[in-house]
């Protein structure tokens, strides 16, 4: 824990933080942040910093249906971080049981699981989420299980290179003559050591999941209107964009600002002096 | 050595068979729902029996899947429901021009990202390293469509240079193709020179560097003789892997600024439940991945005298 508290003395690492910090906490305290009802409509197309006939002040003004856009985008925030951290987390769950399976046993489960992420992998992401919506239709649901299809192949890669080097060392095979069984080998032995690659690598999944939610959203494949979702305010101010700018390039700004904040948190995380 | 690629060929050919078998078990399990999507909404179901029986799908799942795949493999992609036309009409004109966005993008992207991974990595820690590092992770952190959003901002709305919409209808044009292009290319260019740039920090501690320099050699010769050679094979062979990527970013471009490529076109697919199509698009993008990856294989193999000498491949990880 020291060394992560070291790395935030470092600029990068403090200002991501602090970014993915605000967004957090805006995902919070949404209703207590939000001037506005996200789903209410009121004066439409208002600019920002500007009143709307109604004299209600806009910070950020108002979309095509007169909803406030700085609350939408402090909900919309909430959003991210339900979903994302969501999917995220199922993608790791299944990502890291699978990687310790294969690392662990090796031979032919190992050979049949790689070969079956390899298959996944040879997808462009985007088209494999493409597919999947497709499929089964536009929901939250099925987004956590399209990006935890499309993510957890990349994540056991990772866990299966680790656990395949862990397993070779002196503690495993005392372990194994200790007598201690697979699953506890696998959980208490090998999992702990995967962790500090894990973190990184979660940070900027996390903010590469965060995108693909934004990038659904803005194909018109995301979740349903009229949830506030950023990806889903590009598109639908997009028609308008060159009269109202400020439609699309507030939530751009957003998402493109949890992304900075995430990638930054993992570079300064993965240049952090390793554990002695 | 030929048995590596020969291993190497099977793999590609089982991944591809696997992959073929998830498209058409996503898309066309369900026979009924096909015959909708194919017929519409509106269809009577006799209509629906008549077209299922017609084309075959009383038959068991695994008969349709090889019937199928023949049929694909010969070039009879089936009929777009979108365009009334033969898939393989139109799929092979939007993927050249799709092909042209993708090269424009690499000319853009191979020289920006070399010049500024190598001036970053060649003394590490100095400031030019560190602006570098720093805009490279700004240009990796902004998806696609936030970037096209920012620069359509700048350069239409604001000071009106370009246009917003690169549809093409009056044949090429180099002005619409400036910002789709610009988009991708700045994505890509911070995530390749960050590679060059580790390659390259790689190289310049090694101790033949050490020895060059230690001889008295010169700065720029210690960099264009000795050092760049080595440290290009690495990102050489990243760029092939990216495609991917590029061409996930490529159908986010396309659909921005209506060009009319293969990312529309899977887009517009999808809309429609243009089964034929999206079909016929997903197997092509994973052809243009997988090819790459191979080629990627190559020309590592080509460019590391390490590896063309070996007699046997250097111990991987299984399967992979």
């Amino acid at each position: 824990m020291s060394r992560w508290l070291a790395a935030l003395r470092r600029p990068t690492v403090a200002i991501g933080g602090l970014m993915v910090t605000v967004w957090i906490l805006c995902a919070l305290f949404a209703n207590l942040l939000a001037p506005y009802d996200p789903l209410l409509s009121g004066d439409p197309l208002v600019l920002p910093l500007g009143r709307g006939a109604s004299g209600a002040f806009h910070l950020l003004g108002t979309d095509l249906l007169g909803r406030d856009i700085l609350s939408r985008l402090i909900f919309g925030a909430r959003t991210v971080v339900i979903w994302a951290g969501l999917a995220t987390a199922t993608a790791y769950a299944v990502g890291i049981a699978i990687g310790l399976l294969a690392g662990f046993y090796g031979g032919v489960i190992d050979r049949a699981l790689s070969f079956i992420a390899n298959v996944v992998l040879s997808f462009p992401v985007l088209v494999l989420y493409i597919l999947i919506i497709v499929t089964l239709g536009a929901s939250g649901v099925n987004i956590v299980l399209a990006v935890t299809f499309a993510s957890a192949p990349a994540i056991f890669r990772l866990v299966r290179a680790l656990a395949l080097d862990i397993r070779s060392r002196d503690f495993i095979a005392a372990a194994i003559t200790q007598g201690e069984g697979a699953v506890h080998i696998m959980v208490m032995e090998i999992l702990p050591n995967t962790l500090g690659p894990l973190t990184v690598d979660a940070c900027l999944r996390l903010g590469y999941t965060s995108i693909t939610i934004g990038v659904l959203g803005f194909l018109g494949l995301g979740l349903p209107p009229p949830t506030p979702d950023w990806g889903g305010m590009v598109n639908d101010g997009r028609a308008m964009a060159i009269a109202f700018p400020h439609l699309v390039v507030f939530p751009c700004l957003a998402i493109s600002s949890l992304m900075l904040g995430l990638s930054l948190l993992a570079d300064g995380l993965r240049e952090a002096p390793a554990r002695a | 050595m030929a048995r590596r690629w020969g291993v190497r060929l099977a793999e590609i050919v089982g991944v591809m068979l696997a992959v073929s078998c998830i498209v058409y078990l996503m898309l066309e399990v369900n026979a009924d729902e096909v015959a909708v999507k194919v017929l519409g909404q509106f269809s009577t179901p006799e209509q629906r029996h008549l077209w299922l029986h017609e084309n075959g799908y009383e038959r068991p799942f695994l008969l349709r899947y090889l019937g199928w795949l023949w049929h694909f493999l010969w070039g009879d992609w089936g009929m777009s429901t979108h365009y009334r036309e033969p898939v393989i009409d139109i799929l092979p004109a939007r993927l050249a021009h799709t092909g042209i966005l993708a090269c424009a993008t690499l000319v853009v992207m191979i020289p920006a990202s070399f010049l500024l991974g190598i001036l970053a990595g060649m003394r590490e820690g100095s400031l030019a390293d560190r602006a570098i590092s720093v805009f490279c992770i700004l240009t990796t952190s902004v998806p696609e469509f936030a970037s096209a959003v920012f620069l359509a901002a700048i350069f239409v709305f604001w000071l009106g240079l370009l246009p917003g919409a690169s549809t093409m209808t009056e044949g090429f044009s180099l002005r619409e193709i400036v910002l789709p292009v610009l988009v991708l290319a700045l994505y890509a260019t911070g995530y390749l020179a960050r590679i060059v740039r580790a390659s390259m920090v790689e190289v310049m501690t090694s101790a033949y560097v050490r020895t060059a320099l230690m001889k008295g050699a010169s700065p720029s010769r210690i960099v264009l003789r000795h050092a760049l050679r080595n440290a290009l094979i690495a990102p050489v062979t990243v760029i092939m892997l990216q495609v991917p990527w590029l061409l996930s970013g490529v159908i986010v471009t396309e659909v921005f600024f209506a060009y009319k490529g293969f990312g529309t076109l899977l887009y517009e697919a999808a809309l429609n439940s243009d089964v034929a199509m999206i079909e016929a698009c997903a197997m092509v993008s994973v052809v243009v991945v997988v090819a790459t990856q191979l080629l990627s294989d190559l020309l590592y193999a080509w460019l590391n005298p390490r590896m063309r000498r070996a007699e046997r491949p250097a111990p991987q990880g299984a399967g992979v």
